[in-house]
């Protein structure tokens, strides 16, 4: 079995800085790996360079592309990676005004992916936006409201829907939960890791927070100063951590 | 003080200017943008667009495509929202007058080159025609996705999604494609192109259109043309199909009910009354028929 | 099904003026299918590292563990992984689970993971929960707002819904009235019926002896007190 998507030896610098260094990993189908590690780790780095919205100086990408097989990104195209980053990858932003268009209705946002590939009867697009947002626990009658009048949580959702509505394979995630209420953050995370169980999507998700990956991830990254310096089983590195560096992140955790 | 006359000289032909106003290698840049532009149909060519004696706004782009296409035996039509009788169609008029010596006419049949803003003639164009239009922005996809860098790249690797989130969104909020001027098409299958803003009601006359059009965006630095006999086609949905858009009243002067109406108000208790946007369909028709125009409802 | 051999583990804490706490030597003790066996010793002495060891929750440092086909100091995560979905359940003494998420999911879920269909899964879980006492009224309700007691049954039909070969049982009987513990005790004598390796921690000696084959003194594997060393470079 080859993996969905195979990461390695990412290396970025920025002049003598560096951003990441060596970063490898596969991922298979219905996989969640975190990254994690504090701000300036290289974690946010990593996750641009391997979505294709930043250049790396040494490394390879191959994803197991559906029509092709298993093949390095650098061989394809900018049309091809553009259209593989709208159809079969998908990125959540952070912030979600990154990841939406704010003047374009709910309806909109969801169905323009659809849209970029080729969907051309409104009624259609519609429909699929409408269940997208059920899907997501967004009320379908706000399908022509505009991004603005939602709340934070409900724009993420949002985001997710408008990304997932082409049926992406892979998924990056950068803090998806960073900015939220705690009690919307628990929702968010339930509804995430049911898409996952029910689409079989494999998740890249970074973030600082050891409590979204113990909910979501089933592997873990641990990066600081640009270097991996553990992976392993999500459980089992915030169990039992190994390097320093892991051992304080774990036990700087507030309990409740 | 100065007689009729003297102003009149004043306005004719002027040997001090170059032909046209523009220096040669100014027009040669321009022309070389034209072909460019020829060739690829639908694409927007930059140039470097001139200051011209006249604001931005007011057709310098056109003005600049229009002087780089005269020759001295051209006949020129200007018209401005299918007028030829308006501030800017006689100002332009008498500029190309003045500083190329060609001779102009307000017959739309009589002229070889038109410069348009906001209309295209009712009468057929034919292949031994240019139409040049103004256009003020260039962009279709600006006011969705604001970086130049990013819409440059979505029309190289033909990613137009994004127009038809913008008709979606009509669909939504009105129930129909209320866009009803600046009206995106496709041109010859590949460039999505904004067609200045003429009312939808003229983009089919762009479609397998003898004439050659050009288009010339002043401030923005644009130039983007349709070959003779060039597909164009308006976006649509499959289940909202594009559909011209009309007045449905008749010429209050001309009686015409195919043509391209203007709303005019008359009084101050909202009195109204349609007449033809081209005032030279409008009169051509009325010398033919010696139509008697209709009593103004108040 | 469980073979262990020479596993040792000792926790460094980098932190701590990087000091070594080992916590056993030399375990080593082999488990097969249909036989239960329990861990024994006085509290702290390890027992549940070693269930957590063998679930791949702590990691491996020396030693082997082989669990059916898989040595777990080969394995890699997603091998690891795959074992917890096919392999081996675990209940652990403490229910941790997403808030939000209804009983009959959360006791559902493993049986999915195992590659049940829904509806069977479902049924099983159901019949569980009916078996355990827990009220049809709180199944659709997230175990987390549950008194300690039906926390460890929800925990509990949660590990025996999907029938695995292997069960680590880490005190399934804690904090249970003697009706329930009944129960619980039939559930893990049907696994053995049905061919399940058992390795658990009961710290009330009637159920160990309701149920368990063999004892295991972990106390036996401690190493010396002196053993525990500083790193001079901290």
């Amino acid at each position: 079995m080859t993996p969905l998507f195979s990461v390695n030896n990412i290396t970025k610098y920025y002049g003598s800085q560096i951003g990441c260094a060596g970063a490898s990993f596969d991922i298979y189908p219905g996989e969640v790996l975190g990254i994690v590690g504090e701000s300036g780790s290289g974690k946010s780095t990593l996750l641009n360079c391997i979505s294709d919205q930043l250049s790396f100086d040494e490394g390879h990408i191959f994803f197991d592309m559906q029509d092709r097989g298993f093949c390095n990104l650098a061989n394809l195209t900018e049309p091809e990676r553009r259209m593989l980053s709208r159809t079969d990858m998908a990125f959540v932003h952070q912030n979600p005004r990154d990841g939406l268009r704010m003047t374009v209705s709910a309806g909109g946002n969801i169905g323009e992916r659809l849209m970029n590939t080729g969907a051309r009867h409104y009624g259609n697009i519609r429909t699929a936006a409408a269940e997208w947002m059920e899907r997501v626990e967004l009320a379908a009658g706000r399908i022509d409201d505009r991004p603005s009048t939602f709340s934070g949580g409900m724009q993420q959702r949002l985001q997710i829907a408008r990304n997932l509505v082409t049926a992406p394979r892979l998924i990056f995630m950068d803090e998806p939960t960073g900015g939220l209420d705690v009690s919307v953050q628990a929702k968010l995370l339930d509804l995430l890791r049911g898409l996952v169980q029910q689409l079989g999507l494999a998740v890249v998700v970074v973030t600082h927070d050891l409590a979204v990956v113990r909910m979501l991830a089933d592997r873990m990254m641990v990066m600081q100063k640009g270097h991996v310096v553990e992976t392993g089983l999500a459980d089992q590195v915030l169990d039992d951590p190994q390097h320093p560096y892991t051992q304080l992140l774990v036990s700087s955790v507030l309990q409740v | 003080m100065t007689t009729h006359s003297e102003i009149h000289d004043d306005l004719s032909f002027e040997d001090s200017y170059n032909f046209a106003y523009l220096d040669e290698q100014t027009k040669r840049m321009i022309r070389r943008a034209l072909l460019k532009a020829v060739a690829i149909p639908g694409y927007q060519v930059p140039f470097a667009s001139r200051e011209m004696p006249m604001p931005y706004g007011w057709g310098t782009g056109g003005v600049q495509v229009t002087a780089a296409c005269l020759v001295p035996d051209d006949c020129v039509k200007v018209i401005d929202q299918g007028a030829d009788d308006t501030t800017n169609a006689v100002s332009i008029r008498s500029f190309f007058e003045r500083t190329a010596g060609v001779a102009t006419t307000e017959k739309t049949t009589d002229a070889s080159l038109i410069q348009t803003r906001h209309r295209i003639p009712e009468t057929p164009l034919t292949e031994d025609q240019i139409l040049v239009y103004q256009v003020p922005i260039p962009e279709p996809l600006r006011f969705l996705e604001p970086r130049e860098t990013e819409t440059r790249k979505m029309h190289a690797l033909t990613e137009y999604g994004l127009m038809h989130v913008k008709l979606y969104e009509d669909i939504s909020q009105h129930g129909h494609i209320a866009t009803s001027y600046a009206y995106p098409v496709k041109v010859d299958d590949r460039y999505i192109m904004d067609p200045s803003p003429i009312p939808k009601f003229d983009n089919p006359k762009m479609d397998d259109c003898p004439a050659l059009q050009l288009f010339g965006a002043g401030r923005e630095q644009r130039i983007y043309a349709i070959p003779p006999y060039s597909k164009v086609k308006s976006l649509d949905f499959d289940d909202y199909p594009f559909s011209q858009l009309r007045a449905p009243e008749t010429c209050a002067i001309c009686g015409a009910d195919d043509s391209y109406l203007d709303e005019m108000i008359i009084d101050d208790d909202g009195g109204r009354m349609f007449v033809c946007s081209d005032t030279d369909f409008c009169a051509s028709r009325q010398n033919e028929q010696g139509f008697e125009p209709a009593e103004v409802a108040s | 099904m469980f073979e262990i051999r020479d596993l040792s583990k000792s926790f460094r804490l980098h932190h701590q003026g990087g000091i070594e706490i080992p916590v056993m030597n030399n375990v080593g003790f082999s488990v097969s299918r249909g036989e239960c066996v329990a861990l024994t010793g006085p509290s702290g002495v390890g027992k549940s590292t070693v269930l957590r060891l063998l679930y791949g929750n702590y990691l491996l440092q020396a030693g082997q563990i082989t669990i059916g086909d898989l040595d777990l100091g080969k394995a890699n995560s997603r091998d690891i992984l795959a074992m917890r979905h096919h392999q081996l359940g675990y209940v652990s003494q403490f229910l941790r689970v997403l808030p939000r998420i209804s009983t009959l999911q959360v006791v559902t879920e493993p049986m999915r993971n195992a590659g049940m269909p829904n509806a069977p899964a479902e049924r099983r879980a159901k019949d569980l929960l009916e078996q355990l006492r827990i009220p049809p009224a709180l199944w659709g309700i997230s175990p987390l707002t549950f008194s300690g007691g039906e926390q460890q049954r929800v925990n509990i039909a949660r590990g025996m819904g999907p029938q695995y070969p292997a069960l680590l049982l880490d005190e399934p009987t804690a904090s249970l009235d003697q009706q329930n513990r009944a129960t619980v005790l039939e559930l893990i004598r049907e696994a053995k019926t049905n061919g399940a390796a058992i390795i658990g921690i009961f710290h009330d000696a009637a159920a160990r002896e309701a149920v368990c084959d063999r004892e295991i003194d972990v106390g036996a594997f401690r190493p010396s007190v002196s053993a525990c060393t500083v790193n001079e470079h901290q």
